[in-house]
């Protein structure tokens, strides 16, 4: 669905769910999930339908993904980095409540 | 849309003035709607979603029974909305939860509700105090200084968004002409009965007026004999990502909303006409939100605003016609979300009455008149 432009950029290596994948230094996560054919990145709270990356600039919160263990991460805002672990974010972030010990 | 022959002239279309037109409307009247433009003060697209009642009241016991009328009438407006457009405000009444941080605090908070609960009399006010294993039980994300709380069944909240926008499209689908972009700058009763509003967008006349135009109701109230003392009050919250259900009640700073946001506020600040956001304010708000909630510490913030609460100087309602010119009501609160079943269902008819009821007056502008209050 996307193709590159050509470019001269170097080659980092990421983990999206078990799969490396190759991306160009800079590349934002969502570009670089979009250039290997990824187009659900989560599927919403709400309704459980998969989404993907819709704005690419930082509004509108489609582009979801777990990285390096951290849930609901704009993949459109983060810069690629080599070996990162990247993951779909499915549903809601579960976040632990406070307990007594 | 007609130039003139409306029954009522609605100025301002904020909660406060659509949820009057939408009754209204519903009602059969033939309405217009005058409102500004998008970059209008609108504490109505600024506000935190609760329709509460607890705490509300001290002093004036006409209020605690006039919200907690309308938390009741929510059903119905409700109801109402997803009849005419099909757009529910996604209200919900699990009852609503007060944190306390100290002993103190909770004592405070114990005897205020006691109190109210003394000057509900007969209508009697259910409450609960709430101790540190108790809070635990209806609120398990409490931190370790959260020292117990109170309770009221009474409380809930709602989508404020989608109800602004369940309103609009319910008076317009019920025949009511919404105009936007149509600034009144001017009210001249005429000599028969009846007014013609001057707006950016022509002469537009009608046998009444409704002034609900917000922080817009002082300047217009005086053209027509209504003294109108509204002033801005700041006030500013944080939203943050959405997460799993964490919340099952509404607290008064603190909630959750039905997409999963959590919702943190609100100030009180004197700033005047300034709607920006402050990160000192913003550090307050997040600060008080982890003390009660720590899991709060772990979220991100993904927006923040600030809006204008149309503050009276005693902090309840005006609802006033005026006496130099029948037919010229002016209506505005500090608490449009709460409000907005009553402002519906109730409020409107008193417009189409002609007549605001005994029971209604100690709203109107004259507990402001200092030479009665002398
Ligand atoms: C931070 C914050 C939190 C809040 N939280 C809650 C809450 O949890 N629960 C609750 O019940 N309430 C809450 N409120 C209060 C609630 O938002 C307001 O009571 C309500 O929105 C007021 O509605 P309004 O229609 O009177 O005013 P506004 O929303 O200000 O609307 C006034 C309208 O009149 C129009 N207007 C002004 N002048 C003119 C003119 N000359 N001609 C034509 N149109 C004009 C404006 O364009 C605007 O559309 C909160 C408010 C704030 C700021
Ligand atoms: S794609 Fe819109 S925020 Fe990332």
């Amino acid at each position: 669905m996307f193709r590159r432009l050509p470019d001269p950029a170097a080659i980092v290596t990421f983990d999206f769910e078990g799969a490396t994948f190759d991306a160009c230094e800079g590349d934002s996560v969502a570009a670089a999930l979009l250039a290997n054919g990824v187009l659900a990145f989560r599927t919403t709270p709400v309704s459980g339908t998969p989404r993907g990356p819709w704005c690419l600039i930082g509004e509108c919160h489609e582009c979801l993904v777990e990285i390096d263990g951290e849930p609901n991460r704009q993949a459109c805002m983060i810069e690629v980095r080599a070996d990162m672990r990247v993951r779909r974010q499915h549903g809601a972030r579960m976040v632990a409540g406070w307990r007594e010990e | 849309m007609r130039c003139d022959g409306y029954d009522v002239v609605v100025i301002g279309a904020g909660l406060v003035g659509g949820a009057i037109a939408c009754g209204l409307a519903r009602a059969g009247q033939r309405v217009a709607v005058l409102d500004e433009e998008d970059a209008a003060y609108r504490a109505s697209r600024g506000n935190f979603g609760l329709v509460w009642v607890q705490g509300k009241g001290v002093g004036r016991p006409e209020y605690a029974r006039w919200s907690r009328a309308s938390s009741e009438r929510w059903f119905d407006l409700s109801e109402a909305l997803v009849e005419d457009c099909g757009l529910a405000p996604c209200y919900a009444r699990p009852g609503g939860v007060v944190p306390a941080l100290s002993d103190d605090e909770l004592s405070d908070l114990d005897s205020m509700l006691a109190g109210l609960g003394q000057a509900a009399g007969n209508a009697g006010y259910e409450y609960e105090i709430l101790d540190r294993s108790r809070i635990r039980e209806l609120l398990p994300a409490c931190g370790p200084e959260v020292a117990g709380g109170t309770w009221t069944p009474y409380d809930g909240q709602a989508n404020p968004l989608k109800l602004m926008r369940g309103l609009h499209a319910s008076l317009v689908a019920r025949g009511a002409d919404y105009l936007s972009g149509a600034r009144a700058d001017g009210i001249q009763p005429l000599p028969g009965g009846g007014f013609t509003v001057r707006t950016a967008r022509g002469a537009i006349s009608g046998n009444k007026v409704v002034i609900a135009a917000g922080h817009g109701s002082k300047a217009l109230g005086a053209m027509v004999g209504l003294d109108v003392p509204v002033h801005p009050e700041h006030g500013q919250i944080l939203v943050t990502e959405r997460v799993a259900p964490l919340l099952d009640h509404p607290t008064l700073n603190i909630r959750q909303t039905d997409e999963g946001s959590l919702l943190l506020g609100a100030s009180q600040e004197d700033r005047g006409f300034d709607t920006s956001v402050l990160a000192r304010t913003s550090r307050d708000i997040a600060h008080r939100a982890v003390r009660v909630f720590p899991c709060v510490a772990a979220l991100r913030v993904v927006r923040t605003w600030g809006a204008l609460r149309v503050m009276t100087p005693d902090g309840f309602p005006i609802y006033d016609q005026s006496k130099a010119h029948p037919g010229a009501f002016v209506f505005t609160c500090h608490s449009g979300v709460t409000l907005a079943a009553n402002h519906a269902l109730e409020a409107s008819r008193w417009v189409i009455e002609g007549r605001i009821p005994e029971e209604m007056a100690c709203f109107s502008t004259d507990r402001f008149d200092v030479s009665q209050a002398a």
